[in-house]
């Protein structure tokens, strides 16, 4: 992503610039964004990651990914001069890439730039080398590979898209088998057949040349096939209202079918990043009912997750600090209520804060209420930064959910009663009441919604989920500590609805799966899943701000927008804009 | 004649009565209950004596030295608000870089003995750096993440900015690690220099001195100089500005290296004091300092810097003055609380700050 919008960025700049030029800044600009990859720790990590064991590693396909983007980027611009004068200016702007990464590698050992940045050790400069002892032949290596690629970009980039869209199809299928390979081989492990498949494409270490070839091709024919498929005249005729009925109910069939079994074949370890998947998911309806629905933007989230947890905790734990002892499913109800009521009561002072305002007078009130769960003034209470401990798991009869698994399948089922219960209230009154809010408050007022009563709803419901995520949280950990509710939570969770579509309730899934459960996954960037957030968060607003999955209502007004008005203005501003900063905000020195 | 009374006094009144919601008693007795406990914690201490003059003077030293800082980065707040209409969200995490620099070349000039051979071209040396750091820093965040939300208003800009914070942290913790590093001590400031016979450690009178030098530069630069005039001409009106022939994106260029240079200057100061960096140090102060900004009424450069110092003075002095009365154990734990309580305080009651108003009232 970061490479696209370096490219864009570039592209701007060089418009009118002769294609030498051109080629050289895409080249130097790709080149500063892997250097600023390496510096940054993220190369080295992804080094030590395998696609096809021995051969090819994360780390040189991302420089390989960044060499193909340089020459594909400089052929798709320079369209009009003909092939033959676009490959060199593609070769160059791969070379240059390279180069800087082999000006990195240089200044490293001249300048000792590593007493300052940690994560350009030798072994990073043996990375770039190839393993030569020789540091010239490797960089000369690096830089005449970035050529070389960058020519393949071009060729690639030139090519007609049925050969072009069965090889990225292809690459995308190695990568992605070659790097969740650990998930992937637990999975095959059942019966004879499946478990042959699986030492074809696999050995103990990863995915073999073997296998990366058979998946290559299967994926690339896969792919010519769904094209000839979809473009077949036959298949375009119209389902009937029956037949659309039926695959959408095959569909949710197969859908819960899939979650449902999904983690019982794959083990626990998939079952608590599940899990974790499922309590943002929680987390994320209830923020996306304040933000998405009502539009108070919400950065004291984490508190009522707190407060679920904490009341949780001291109802049902084992230990001194505790106020009784109930079993959970007296316990979550109790904690879900004292969520609402803090929401409630969190609400009623930032009634009249707007805007940008808001989201900081409610981070204000999320970290007072860290400060005080940490102080040692409430720590008779609430224990302090031990945190409390011995919360027992929960018991269905005699059965004692204590497998992430079948916490798994907790969560699962109040995140589905949460989901039916966030769906309908999209539709509802209330939820109507929330988008005109939203949309402008002065005019909700005036067509007589009630401000308090709506948006003291919007901060009790929203407290609501996050407390039942808190209190799944808790027996999750079957402890609690002040740690674990810290602003990043907050931050977390407008990321994710941020990035899944505002608004939308599929969003908030997919932006769980993409912002909780792809960094838990690939463990060795989970250091790093901040600084992907960080880029998440302005990548999605500068390119896509409604969201991978935006709600229909969203995808509506967009599509207005950008039919009405002129193309000039950003199509971004024109549902969730028009809050206006407080009244009194006037510049003059 | 009792109708004549209630004639004339309850039409104003008893409207404000009848429209006296629930919501309002909240918020009073909020309001109530922060004097009380301000008051009677003040009472208290006072009656027990627990502290003497010269803590309570130590005290009030070191609320004007993190005052100074938290007022140089809230200029910076303040100008981008007025400038922008944009919390930049990432600010404290451009002081941060100022101080990562900063420690780069005091390390440096410390192996080296430069540090404590010529102290005050060390001190320079370093504030430079720093200056020129972060103010490169805020200019490239404004280029590539602030510059294409210039037009769009709602939610979009303040994602962008908290992404942008975001990023800036996560960098600087891939490039120098995420441990806490401490800064180097030179000599001077282990001798406390002597005031009336009360000991002020020199940290705090060379900060709150070259912060006041800071402010006043800032503050010439943005009265006398064109661009400074340019300034306030967009932060007064954007679109009259350009028509006034004001090359607005160069001055949104200059307001953000401005407030990008004091934050710099903060970054060394905060390290300075807290004798340590760390890639999240950003963060706390940056949203105390727009509390801060706030109070003294966003937009407003004397503002800020009031509300800077008042908001260090009320941190530092507050837990002991107002917490310990009350009987709190450990009342130090509690400083932000008194910060961020007080920042709240603010944007709800008075949201155009100490200055706010009256800057209101000159230009209608």
């Amino acid at each position: 992503m970061t490479v696209a919008t370096a490219a864009a960025g570039a592209g701007k700049h060089v418009h009118r610039r002769p294609p030498l030029q051109r080629a050289v800044i895409v080249g130097v600009v790709l080149g500063v964004v892997s250097i600023y990859i390496a510096a940054v720790g993220i190369l080295l990590q992804m080094h030590g990651r395998a696609v096809i064991v021995d051969i090819l590693t994360l780390g040189q396909e991302a420089l390989l990914a960044v060499a193909l983007g340089a020459g594909a980027y400089v052929a798709r611009s320079e369209r009009s001069l003909g092939p033959a004068s676009i490959m060199p200016h593609s070769a160059l702007a791969g070379a240059i890439a390279g180069a800087c990464l082999a000006v990195l590698v240089l200044a490293t050992d001249a300048l000792d730039l590593r007493s300052m940045f940690i994560a350009l050790s030798p072994q990073l400069v043996d990375m770039l080398t190839f393993g030569f002892d020789d540091v010239w032949i490797g960089l000369s290596i690096l830089v005449a590979s970035g050529a070389v690629i960058g020519i393949l970009g071009a060729l690639l980039s030139m090519a007609p898209r049925p050969v072009q869209k069965p090889v990225m199809v292809g690459l995308a299928a190695v990568t992605f088998f070659g790097v969740f390979q650990e998930l992937i081989q637990i999975m095959m492990q059942f019966g004879d057949f499946i478990g042959a498949i699986r030492e074809t494409l696999y050995d103990w270490e990863g995915l073999t040349l073997e296998g990366a070839i058979i998946i290559f091709v299967i994926a690339a024919v896969c792919s010519v096939l769904w094209t000839r498929f979809r473009s077949r005249p036959g298949a375009a005729v119209a389902p009937t209202p029956q037949q659309a009925r039926a695959a959408k109910i095959a569909k949710i069939v197969i859908g819960v079918l899939l979650v449902v079994l999904f983690p019982v074949v794959a083990g626990s370890y998939i079952g608590q990043v599940l899990m974790l998947v499922g309590l943002y998911i929680l987390m994320g309806m209830g923020l996306n009912l304040e933000v998405g629905l009502a539009g108070l933007l919400d950065l004291g989230f984490v508190a009522f997750f707190a407060v679920g947890a904490y009341a949780t905790a001291l109802l049902t734990a084992d230990s001194p600090h505790a106020l009784a002892s109930l079993g959970y499913w007296e316990a979550m109800p109790i904690a879900v209520a004292c969520s609402v009521v803090v929401g409630v009561l969190f609400g009623i002072p930032v009634l009249g804060v707007r805007g940008d305002y808001l989201a900081v007078a409610t981070m204000g009130l999320g970290e007072i209420v860290r400060v005080i769960v940490l102080s040692d003034a409430a720590a008779p209470l609430l224990a302090g930064a031990q945190g409390i401990l011995q919360i027992p798991k929960p018991f269905i009869g005699s059965l004692e959910l204590s497998d992430p698994v079948e916490l798994f399948f907790l969560t699962l089922a109040c995140a589905a009663v949460a989901a039916y219960f966030a769906w309908r209230l999209e539709t509802s009154r209330l939820g109507r009441a929330w988008m005109a809010v939203r949309d402008d408050e002065d005019v909700a007022q005036a067509l007589g919604i009630n401000l308090v009563k709506v948006k003291l709803l919007a901060y009790g419901l929203g407290a609501a989920f996050a407390g039942l995520a808190g209190s799944i949280f808790a027996v999750m950990l079957t402890s609690v500590y002040p740690s674990s509710f810290q602003l990043l939570v907050s931050i977390n969770v407008l990321a994710l609805i941020i990035v899944g579509g505002m608004g939308s309730l599929p969003g908030v899934i997919v932006g769980s799966l993409a912002l909780v459960g792809l960094p838990e996954l690939l463990r060795e960037f989970g250091e790093n899943r901040y600084l992907f957030y960080g880029a998440a968060l302005i990548v999605m607003m500068r390119i896509r701000p409604e969201g991978l999955w935006p709600s229909a209502t969203r995808r509506r007004e967009l599509r207005a927008a950008a039919e009405g008005v002129d193309p000039a203005v950003e199509p971004a501003t024109t549902s969730l804009d028009e809050i206006a900063a407080p009244d009194a905000q006037q510049p003059g020195q | 004649m009792t109708d004549a009374t209630a004639g004339r006094f309850s039409l104003p009144q008893l409207n404000k009565l009848a429209r006296f919601t629930f919501v309002d008693v909240i918020l009073w007795c909020l309001r109530i209950g922060v004097i009380i406990v301000v008051v009677g914690g003040t009472i208290g201490t006072l009656i027990k004596g627990r502290y003497a003059f010269a803590q309570w003077f130590d005290l009030f030293m070191f609320g004007l030295t993190i005052g100074s800082v938290y007022a140089l980065i809230a200029l910076g707040y303040t100008m981008v608000y007025g400038v922008l209409r944009l919390i930049n969200f990432a600010h404290g995490d451009i002081m941060m870089t100022g101080a990562f620099s900063g420690y780069f070349i005091a390390n440096a000039f410390d192996r080296s003995g430069f540090l404590n051979s010529s102290p005050i071209l060390a001190f320079l040396g370093v504030l430079v750096v720093a200056i020129i750091c972060s103010t490169v820093i805020a200019v490239l965040t404004e280029r590539f993440a602030y510059r294409p939300f210039r037009h769009v208003r709602g939610f979009a800009p303040l994602i962008c900015a908290i992404g942008v914070s975001f990023f800036l942290e996560q960098t600087f913790r891939g490039f120098f690690g995420p441990s806490v590093r401490s800064y180097p001590d030179p000599k001077w400031q282990a001798t406390p220099i002597s005031f009336f016979g009360l000991n002020i450690p020199s940290v705090d009178v060379v900060v709150i001195i070259s912060a006041i030098v800071a402010m006043l530069v800032l503050y010439v630069i943005v009265q006398r100089t064109k661009m400074g005039t340019a300034m306030r001409a967009v932060s007064e009106d954007t679109d009259a500005a350009a028509l006034m022939g004001i090359d607005v994106d160069k001055v949104v260029v200059f307001t953000f290296a401005l407030g990008g240079a004091m934050a710099g200057i903060a970054g060394v100061f905060y390290a300075f004091v807290f004798k340590q960096v760390y890639f999240y140090m950003g963060f706390t102060p940056g949203i105390k300092a727009f509390g801060a900004a706030v109070l003294g009424g966003i937009g407003s450069i004397p503002g800020a810097m009031i509300g800077g110092f008042f908001l260090g003075l009320v941190e530092s002095v507050g837990p002991a003055l107002f917490l310990d009365g009350i009987g709190i154990p450990a009342p130090y734990q509690l400083r932000d609380l008194i910060a961020f309580t007080l920042l709240i305080m603010v944007l709800i009651f008075r949201p155009h700050g100490i200055l706010g108003e009256r800057m209101a009232k000159k230009r209608a």
